[in-house]
């Protein structure tokens, strides 16, 4: 009865020492941490705060290059973000679509693996559909007149699909 | 420049915290300290009646200032470092740019900035180019465009060297480079022979680069010219003759200090001649 007791309490000891253990392992005393994210961002340059205009000049053609420099420089600055909104199409959506249009098949054809290729049709919509071949019963040939070969293997194709077929002749 | 300079008097108690808004376009000086307006103290003087009735206002909008030159940032606070007007200038998202528009003539290397350098050394991979700053920067002879380990620019001691720092804080050597960072040139690299360096004040150089400046449209009307203007305070001009060089030069260091109608005067007369 008292050993019994004993072990009882010595493990609730042992278990609570352990929590101790566990606790003090586990934290970490540290101040707690605050928000320090600033909102205010120092920027020691003069370009952001004024619209400085590009600082290489040349005027009536004394050195084209820097002329044609300058004026790209300025633009770019002045039109920066009037450009993005309006950006200037060099082709159309229209005609984007209609060129695509004529290259979805023969693209496509490029995709497909040859055992699953399958021809392109299209209906009265415009759209294009893969024509589904029909699968039947391919009768074996018959011989008449057939050279006299007693295993022939041939090779027949119906609708992209490769049918291996052997065939008896006696 | 001919409008009066609103000095405001309480500025000289300094330790008084005052709201940017309220003294845009005012001078302030070294050691102001300036209340952005979410931070605004609503129990300030006056602040407690006039501000708006806000919804919810435990939650505050925390908006992105940027602070320019002139002004440095501390814990919190926002502090006036240079003497000058407060400018501010709206962007798009956040609570905008404030800057202090000084004038100053001491140049100090900011990271960006596109500067004119003499070069002044060649030791081994890198130059030594003075930009009127407290150090030589260095520019390795690898940031020309086009330049490689075979192919070495021609760079000679005493070239003009037009670039940009790509290193510049107050702890190290600041860094120039010629190219930009897809590695064209974009008009820098070395400054093409004869023409006239001179120096003027920085306020100056941002005054002419303005994009609504008339001086520069008028001066490029009188005879055909390049310029170049570094950050760092240095112009460099060149036109068809060293006449034509030294009016020019003179034209725009003298221009800092007139007004309009004395410009204009100048350079009807030098239409004329």
């Amino acid at each position: 009865m008292q050993r019994g007791l004993d072990s009882e309490t010595k493990k609730q000891l042992e278990e609570e020492e352990k929590k101790i253990i566990n606790e003090e392992h586990w934290y970490l005393d540290l101040p707690e941490l605050k928000e320090k994210e600033s909102f205010i961002i120092e920027e020691q340059s003069f370009l952001l705060c004024e619209d400085l205009l590009y600082r290489r000049m040349s005027f009536r053609g004394f050195n084209p290059e820097v002329e044609k420099l300058m004026l790209q420089m300025n633009a770019k600055n002045k039109e920066e973000d009037i450009e993005n909104e309006t950006m200037e199409l060099d082709v159309s959506d229209e005609e984007m679509a209609r060129r695509y249009e004529t290259l979805v098949g023969t693209i496509g054809k490029k995709f497909v693996k040859k055992r699953g290729q399958v021809n392109y049709e299209e209906d009265e919509n415009g759209d294009i559909k893969p024509i589904k071949p029909k699968k039947m019963f391919l009768k074996p040939q018959d011989s008449n007149g057939c050279h006299t070969t007693w295993l022939q293997r041939c090779l027949v194709k119906v609708g992209g699909l490769f049918w291996s077929s052997s065939c008896w002749c006696l | 420049m001919a409008e009066a300079v609103p000095v405001a008097a309480e500025s000289f108690a300094g330790c008084r915290a005052r709201a940017a808004r309220t003294v845009l376009g005012q001078v302030v000086l070294p050691g102001d300290e300036l209340l952005l307006p979410e931070q605004e103290d609503p129990e300030g003087p006056g602040g407690a009646g006039e501000r708006p009735l806000r919804l919810n206002p435990g939650t505050r909008t925390r908006v992105r200032v940027v602070c320019g030159p002139g002004l440095r940032r501390c814990g919190n606070r926002l502090l006036v470092t240079k003497c000058g007007r407060l400018r501010h200038k709206e962007s798009g998202s956040g609570g905008g740019v404030y800057w202090v528009d000084s004038q100053q003539k001491r140049y100090v290397p900011v990271k960006g900035d596109h500067v004119i350098g003499i070069v002044t050394a060649k030791s081994g991979d890198i130059f030594k180019v003075d930009v009127g700053g407290s150090e030589p920067a260095s520019l390795s002879y690898l940031a020309f465009e086009g330049a490689t380990k075979r192919n070495r620019p021609n760079v000679q001691v005493g070239d003009l060297i037009y670039g940009q720092f790509v290193v510049a804080n107050k702890d190290m050597e600041p860094e120039m480079v010629c190219i930009d960072s897809c590695g064209r040139a974009n008009g820098m690299g070395v400054i093409g022979q004869d023409g006239l360096l001179f120096k003027v004040t920085l306020g100056l150089i941002r005054k002419l680069l303005a994009p609504d400046c008339e001086i520069i449209q008028e001066v490029g009307k009188l005879y055909p010219l390049e310029i170049v203007f570094g950050m760092n305070g240095r112009i460099w001009v060149k036109a068809k003759t060293i006449q034509q060089t030294l009016i020019l030069a003179n034209i725009l260091e003298a221009c800092e200090h007139m007004t309009t109608d004395q410009r204009k005067q100048i350079f009807s007369r030098l239409a004329e001649t």
